[in-house]
């Protein structure tokens, strides 16, 4: 998030898109509606569905899926014609606005209506109110990334932030919410096979260098390595032998389960660390027992860069150890002594390393409870708003975006657009929410969310068992006929093994940040006798 | 900022324009005894617990909470004829109060029990007729019993100013006033979301936690200040630990992002970390099994087909999925693994997912 | 008639419509008012058009419908214009010899006017009769004289007049000042000054410039109609002083809140303000003076808390009407967040009428702090129920025994209880004070909206305190705890003294209670509610004590602790009281002295109204 957390409470408009709020950050939720309730905030929601946010909202744009450039090109080219930018802001601030412009002048909202569903006049209202906003803010989650174009969904979020002067300022921002505890700090602390911790290139000599100085060894690799959706294509090859999973649950959360298995059963040496004996781990050669949250100290980072503590409360079970023990473990018997392991220790060394963090210790967190990075130095009180005077790059840059189709869209075999997320009371791979008996009973299984017209169409009958296929593979899953799924699109949350909607879901990779597009899969719904031709994959 | 300064116990308070009595005591270690007040909550006036004495204002008592603090006041928190009206609302409140502190699960953790403690309320002076409600269980999380209500409204106020869902009102006036739901459907046919926060505010037994029913008073857990693990929020929470048991869930009020707010999954979601499932030794496969196995055996596999990887086919035949659920030095050390250890930047996350 | 543009098209339309009146050889006015109705007048009224019609004179008479004339007790009511006759208690059938011989005529019918029961002379003329001779009729005059439905009236009368003067011939400020001068006091319960009310609104900021003003016609005490009456009767009063408000503190929306068992002025309400905006009074651009004001009407569902002004906003708003703690007084942050002025229909109809009379004029009338008129609903124990509009200082032995003609049957004047449910009780002894808002509060009641109930010599104090804390418990919205549960528990406790339970204790436990509620509630229906147990504590401690010590009533109310007896020496052994008894505690043969077992009996006091020789009696 460029802004924080409390800021959103300050926006004049609010755009959410692609992020169902309420459920998947409820807290986040929070933050918005008050804006709304008590701050006369205007709310602007895009989304297919109608999601709980939408009774909030000034309004509700139903865009589908997988057209957020098409809609938001049309959105930027109302500002620019009808003189609604901030001229100042692009002419101090950013460079490229030319040969942006020449693109956004090929979307006018009649175009934009053509391919993504919302009527010109909806498109104008929203560009209107959100450009006339004094400040306003961008909310956007997976719904946004997590498609074959998920890059250019995210520069067009970026392009309509500085067209608008909407950067750098309170109550504004781009705002993308992190689904997991701490997939900002992963980050962060350079799970990435492309950057050291601190977003330090690996194929930068100098920080090679340095990092080789203080991890005392000789060379470090130069080139980065492979993402998660290449380890598995890398591995169905053969060319990675051994994958060592710390805390992930892919076999649910991937798309298109059958390749993943298949890559992990062409593994030579699949080690799993995790705190129980999940999808993923059943296909393990070692499983190694972590601690919980619970059991453990340590920091995690929030989506809105805050660094916070994390601290034991109670043992692990049996000989269920910390992560940072194992590891350190292993490296032991390669014959790498990781030395201090303790959490301030391993955090001075991380501060010692990474500038972004170079303020943080667990003397000054205990202190104050947490700290914004970037916080450069031990007297440094943390950033909450990011590029206030300039961007990290100096100017900020306009990148044209043109809209690219999803790579598979439905046709007469494959009639529905399949989109996922998440519901309120379960949490992604439901290792954890799936086992705490209160959740499970008030929300026990999956469902594939119909629009009555389609359930119609199919015969169907909200509670009525069904088979939900698309090229990939076929789930059994009951239906749950409602209108907040428009007509021609399913809604299947991903928590459910013995139901996995990622399954269904397409591989198809963003060509930059190699993100799967699991918002937009073509399916159909093949209900009564018919659906036990079906064979149904379960995780 | 501009400054506004009044007199509040005899002492001098200055304090800036917008807060209320109440703050302003508070901001000079003054406590003014509360029972409707959250500070998440718009002030509403209802317990008159908070009155106090301000020189030449109407009939001279004031709400502290909703009365916003203003130049020259002349504030008395705790004279005798306050304490007179505090101890007759105790003793009001407490006649129609089942008084079962005994087997209740909010004793010490009580806001009217501490009040009657604090005024010494024994026996109320006055007694009548008290509400015989049925206990409301239509949930598996949130239990209700409003005999123990002293209609401070939190529940009702936070449900509506804070979650923006609204599932309680009053029903009925006077006497028989009683929050509920519409037409007192079960909590399962409103659009609860099972956030708790109406638990979390409650000031009495009347709304409680199920899963932490019975599981230890306030006095016997021990609360642990962490991060909640689920989504990116961070919200900060404390995990109630007794016996070396995680037993229950709550978030320190205006602390951290939440400010005290929690979702269901934060709240209740804590029930994992103790199930059975819970891996509890290192697990080798042998002939297609995976079966439990030493840490020495385990972890010394675990190293030998990683060296035996590298040195077979190149740093690059392995790889490494670090975890978004662990903490940022874990991270740190799985990437040192990945890079300094084993030589690859085959390292990545789901933070894609 | 189109839109009137200007103060002279007012003007010129006022006097066409006189002359258009004014050819009208009679004019006869019946009764409309609520309590009329319930003595059908409606089929006077119909009865008296339908024979008017059939002799082809209804372009010779102006017939009208009226709101209440005030003498409810009297009704069905009728007023013919030209030659002063009042008739009461008309029937239908009277109707064709009041035509024949007074309307066609200037003939009297001698017994359908009003008797004087001093000394039973008949008296033709309304302004002779005591109950009205010693009122000040400024606001319940006009009822007499117009159709609430019918525009025309009003105008002819001035109406609108006041208006148009504010919008052209005066500014906001300037109105403003004039109110103040005036020395209007709100008519709604606590006196506040009106001037000074407006004056607040007018200054404070609004964030989008919106601000309200409400009419709070929620009237809820037991017995109290004057708001309805001057809704039902003048609607367009009500309008005219709301604009003018408006005007003056910079508003451009209103309200009328109103509950909705007053049907009949919801509808008088409604039609007037169709017909004020079709003249171009209300909506865009009044009278051509460029000033947007218009008027919703919002229908409350008749809680007796909603009158409480806190609670009213919330209740327009949609939400359940409860109080909220002050400040912020609407004045700054009202309805929807804006500043709000709220006052009563008899504060807005007083507004037109300031401004007609001159501040100083109107000044004239009442004391020195409380000044003009106030219209109390007279009922109870008293022989002239009914709507009477004083001036300021007026004594209640006045009220009690001139205008209403002292206490039925010659029984004893007990207690008047002034303020409605939560005013208090005054006893006799201070029958002489003058009425205004310090005095009545300084022997423990109030002014209140304006109810009045007299009580007389079989009324229990203790009772009757009773009674009215069981209508405050019933209606407290149950939002603070002294409200909600120490009603309750006072009800409790007086419940017991009723029932002959009572200890001393309890009367310690009352009035602490009693002390504590009144310093701590949060609105003022909580704040006021002890207040007939205090005055009446204060008045009538020895009734309390006789309950409680001897477990005696001494008004013979309180079931529990009377018996019913027949006096041997007055029984002529008729038998009435014996067929009338549900429970067969009556005994005796015919022709001689019965009696009552005393075991069996349940003071149900049937026998009593029964017997015609009065010879039962409670000990």
């Amino acid at each position: 998030m460029t802004n924080s957390l409390e800021d959103l409470e300050q926006a004049a408009c609010i755009l959410v898109i692609g992020s169902n709020t309420t459920e998947a950050h409820p807290i986040v939720g929070l933050r918005i509606k008050k804006a709304v309730m008590k701050n006369d905030c205007k709310l602007i929601v895009a989304e297919p569905r109608r999601i709980r946010l939408c009774y909030y909202a000034d309004q509700w744009i139903r865009q589908m899926p997988g057209t957020d450039v098409a809609l938001l090109n049309g959105m930027m080219n109302v500002i620019l014609s009808e003189g609604l930018a901030d001229e100042e802001f692009i002419r101090e601030r950013t460079e490229g606005f030319e040969e942006f412009k020449k693109i956004i002048e090929q979307y006018p909202p009649e175009r934009a209506t053509e391919i993504c569903g919302v009527r010109p006049e909806e498109i104008r209202r929203a560009a209107r109110t959100f450009a006339s906003a004094p400040s306003a803010a961008i909310v956007y989650a997976m719904g946004i990334t997590q498609h074959s174009h998920g890059v250019d969904n995210v520069i067009s979020l970026a392009n309509l932030a500085m067209l608008t002067g909407n950067v750098g300022k309170v109550g504004a921002g781009v705002n993308p919410l992190r689904g997991q505890n701490n997939v900002q700090g992963a980050c962060d602390m350079g799970c990435l096979p492309n950057v050291f911790p601190g977003y330090q290139a690996v194929t930068d000599s100098q920080a090679r260098e340095k990092f080789e100085r203080a991890w005392g060894v000789e060379r470090l690799p130069e080139t980065p390595g492979l993402t998660l959706m290449e380890m598995t294509d890398a591995a169905s090859r053969g060319e990675v032998e051994v994958l060592y999973i710390m805390g992930e649950n892919p076999v649910i959360s991937d798309p298109d389960v059958a390749h993943l298995k298949e890559a992990l059963e062409g593994l030579n040496f699949l080690v799993v660390q995790d705190i129980f004996l999940t999808e993923t781990a059943a296909y393990a050669d070692v499983v190694l027992p972590a601690a919980s949250f619970a059991e453990k100290e340590g920091t995690f980072t929030n989506t809105d860069r805050r660094v916070q503590r994390v601290r034991k409360a109670v043992e692990p079970p049996g000989e269920a150890r910390e992560d940072s023990w194992i590891i350190a473990q292993v490296a032991a018997r390669m014959g790498y002594n990781m030395g201090d392991i303790s959490a301030p220790s391993v955090m001075e060394e991380i501060a010692g390393l990474t500038p972004s963090y170079a303020g943080i210790s667990y003397r000054r967190l205990e202190e104050l409870g947490e700290l914004r990075w970037p916080c450069p130095s031990p007297d440094h009180p943390g950033t909450p708003i990011l590029h206030v005077e300039k961007f990290t790059r100096g100017k900020g840059k306009f990148s044209p975006v043109e809209y690219r189709p999803p790579a598979e869209v439905p046709d007469d075999e494959y009639p529905l657009i399949l989109t996922t997320g998440r519901v309120l009371l379960h949490y992604h791979t439901g290792s954890m929410t799936r086992r705490v008996q209160a959740l499970h009973e008030l929300d026990p299984e999956n469902q594939v969310w119909v629009n009555p017209a389609d359930a119609g169409r199919l015969g169907i009958q909200s509670g009525e068992e069904v088979g939900v296929e698309s090229r990939r593979a076929a789930i059994k899953v009951r239906a749950k006929v409602t209108e907040r799924v428009p007509k021609g699109i399913v809604f299947i949350p991903f928590h459910f093994g013995e139901s996995p909607a990622n399954a269904l879901t397409n591989t198809a990779l963003d060509p930059v940040a190699k993100i799967p597009e699991l918002k937009v899969a073509a399916v159909r719904i093949i209900a009564g006798p018919d659906k036990d031709k079906l064979s149904f994959v379960r995780a | 900022m501009k400054h506004i300064s009044l007199t509040i116990d005899g002492i001098e308070v200055i304090t800036t324009p917008g807060r209320t009595i109440l703050e302003a005591a508070a901001e000079a270690g003054i406590r003014i005894p509360t029972l409707c007040y959250d500070p998440r909550l718009e002030p509403y006036g209802s317990c008159r617990v908070c009155l106090v004495e301000v020189e030449g204002q109407g009939r001279g008592f004031l709400p502290a909470c909703a009365t916003p603090a203003d130049e020259d006041m002349v504030v008395r928190t705790d004279t005798e004829k306050l304490r007179g009206i505090r101890r007759t609302i105790i003793e009001l409140l407490l006649s129609d109060h089942p008084n079962d502190c005994m087997t209740c699960e909010s004793a010490g953790n009580c806001e009217l029990q501490d009040l009657a403690y604090e005024y010494g309320v024994r026996k109320p002076r006055f007694q009548g007729e008290q509400h015989h409600h049925e206990a409301i269980v239509d949930n598996p999380i949130i239990e209700r019993d409003y005999n123990k209500c002293v209609l401070c409204g939190r529940c009702v106020r936070i449900c509506r100013e804070v979650q923006g869902v609204g599932v309680y009102d009053f029903a009925n006036r006077g006497f028989e006033a009683v929050p509920g739901t519409p037409y007192n459907r079960p909590l399962t046919e409103t659009p609860c979301e099972f956030c708790g926060q109406c638990v979390s505010t409650c000031p009495t037994g009347a709304i409680v936690s199920i899963p932490s029913k019975g599981k230890g008073r306030s006095w016997q857990v021990r609360k642990v200040r962490t991060t909640c693990a689920y989504c990116g929020c961070g919200c900060q929470i404390d995990l109630h630990v007794r016996d070396g048991r995680i037993v229950d869930v709550s978030s320190p009020l205006m602390v951290g992002p939440g400010e005290g707010n929690h979702c269901a999954k934060g709240r209740y979601g804590y029930g994992f970390v103790h199930h059975s499932d819970r891996l509890t030794t290192p697990l080798v496969r042998k002939e297609g099994e995976l079966v439990p196995a030493t840490w020495e055996e385990a972890l010394g596999l675990v190293a030998d087909r990683i060296s035996k990887a590298v040195k077979e086919q190149g740093p690059d035949s392995v790889a490494f999925l670090a975890s978004a659920r662990c903490t940022n030095e874990e991270n740190y050390l799985f990437q040192k693994l990945a890079r300094a250890v084993v030589g690859t930047n085959n390292v990545d996350h789901c933070a894609r997912l | 008639m189109a839109r009137i543009e200007t103060p002279a098209d007012l003007e010129q339309y006022r006097l066409q419509l006189r002359e258009k009146f004014g050819k009208y050889q009679y004019a006869v006015s019946v009764c409309g008012g609520t309590g009329c109705r319930a003595y059908d007048c409606i089929n006077v009224f119909e009865t008296l058009r339908e024979i008017i019609d059939k002799k082809d004179m209804s372009h010779t008479v102006n017939l009208r419908l009226t709101g209440c004339q005030g003498f409810c007790e009297m009704g069905p009511l009728m007023f013919i214009h030209k030659n002063g006759i009042f008739y009461v208690r008309i029937s239908p059938e009277a109707v064709e010899r009041i035509v024949e011989s007074s309307i066609l005529g200037d003939e009297v019918v001698e017994e359908l006017l009003y008797k004087s029961p001093a000394d039973g002379r008949r008296i033709v003329h309304q302004q002779e009769i005591p109950f009205y001779n010693k009122q000040r009729r400024f606001l319940l005059a006009m009822n007499r004289d117009i159709d609430p439905l019918n525009i025309d009236d009003y105008i002819a009368k001035g109406g609108y007049g006041s208006l148009a003067w504010a919008l052209f011939e005066s500014s906001s400020e300037e109105i403003i000042d004039i109110i103040e001068r005036a020395g209007l006091r709100g008519r709604g319960g606590a006196g506040f000054p009106t001037g000074r009310k407006w004056r607040i609104a007018r200054q404070a900021p609004s964030p989008d410039g919106i601000k309200y003003v409400i009419c709070n016609a929620d009237e809820g005490d037991p017995g109290a109609y004057m708001d309805r009456s001057l809704l039902e009767g003048n609607p367009h009063q009500v309008i005219e002083g709301m604009t003018i408000g408006a005007y003056a503190i910079g508003a451009s929306e209103g309200y009328v809140y109103v509950r909705h068992e007053y049907p009949l002025a919801v509808h008088h309400l409604l039609e007037a303000l169709d017909q004020a905006r079709e003249k171009g009074l209300l909506g865009k651009n009044i009278l051509g003076s460029g000033l947007d004001f218009d008027i919703k009407v919002s229908v409350g569902g008749g809680a007796f808390v909603c009158g409480e002004e806190t609670g009213l906003i919330a209740s327009i708003e949609g939400k359940r009407g409860m109080p909220r703690p002050r400040p912020p007084y609407p004045a700054n942050y009202g309805l929807w967040g804006r500043p709000t002025n709220i006052n009563n229909v008899e504060t807005w109809q007083n507004v037109p009428l300031i401004l007609q009379m001159g501040a100083d004029e109107y000044a004239k009338i009442g004391t020195e702090k409380s000044k003009g008129t106030k219209i109390f609903s007279l009922v109870g124990k008293i022989n002239n129920t009914g709507l009477v509009e004083v001036p300021m200082g007026i004594t209640l032995r006045e009220i009690v025994y001139e205008i209403g003609g002292g206490i039925p049957r010659g029984k004893a004047f007990k207690a008047v209880q002034t303020g409605g449910p939560s005013g208090g009780c005054i006893p006799a002894h201070l029958l002489d004070i003058p009425v205004d808002f310090e005095r009545l509060q300084e022997v423990g009641s109030m002014m209140g909206s304006g109810g009045m109930i007299v009580m007389d010599e079989n009324t229990c104090m203790v009772d009757i305190a009773r009674y009215f804390m069981e209508f405050l418990t019933h209606e407290s919205c149950g939002k603070c705890v002294p409200c909600r549960l120490g009603t309750k528990r006072m009800l409790e406790i007086l419940t017991k003294i009723c029932d002959g339970q009572g200890t001393n204790e309890n009367l310690e436990a009352l009035e602490s209670l009693a002390a504590d509620i009144k310093a701590s509630s949060l609105c003022a229906l909580g704040g006021t509610s002890p207040n007939p147990v205090l005055t009446t504590l204060r008045y009538f401690r020895d009734e309390y004590e006789e309950h409680i010590v001897n477990k005696r009533c001494p008004a013979g109310i309180c079931q529990a602790l009377i018996t019913l007896r027949i006096d041997p020496d007055t029984c002529t052994g008729c038998g009435a009281c014996l067929k009338i008894c549900p429970v067969e505690a009556i005994s005796g043969e015919k022709k001689q002295p019965h009696s009552i077992d005393p075991e069996v009996c349940i003071r149900c006091k049937l026998c009593i109204s029964r017997c015609p020789k009065e010879a039962i009696y409670t000990e």
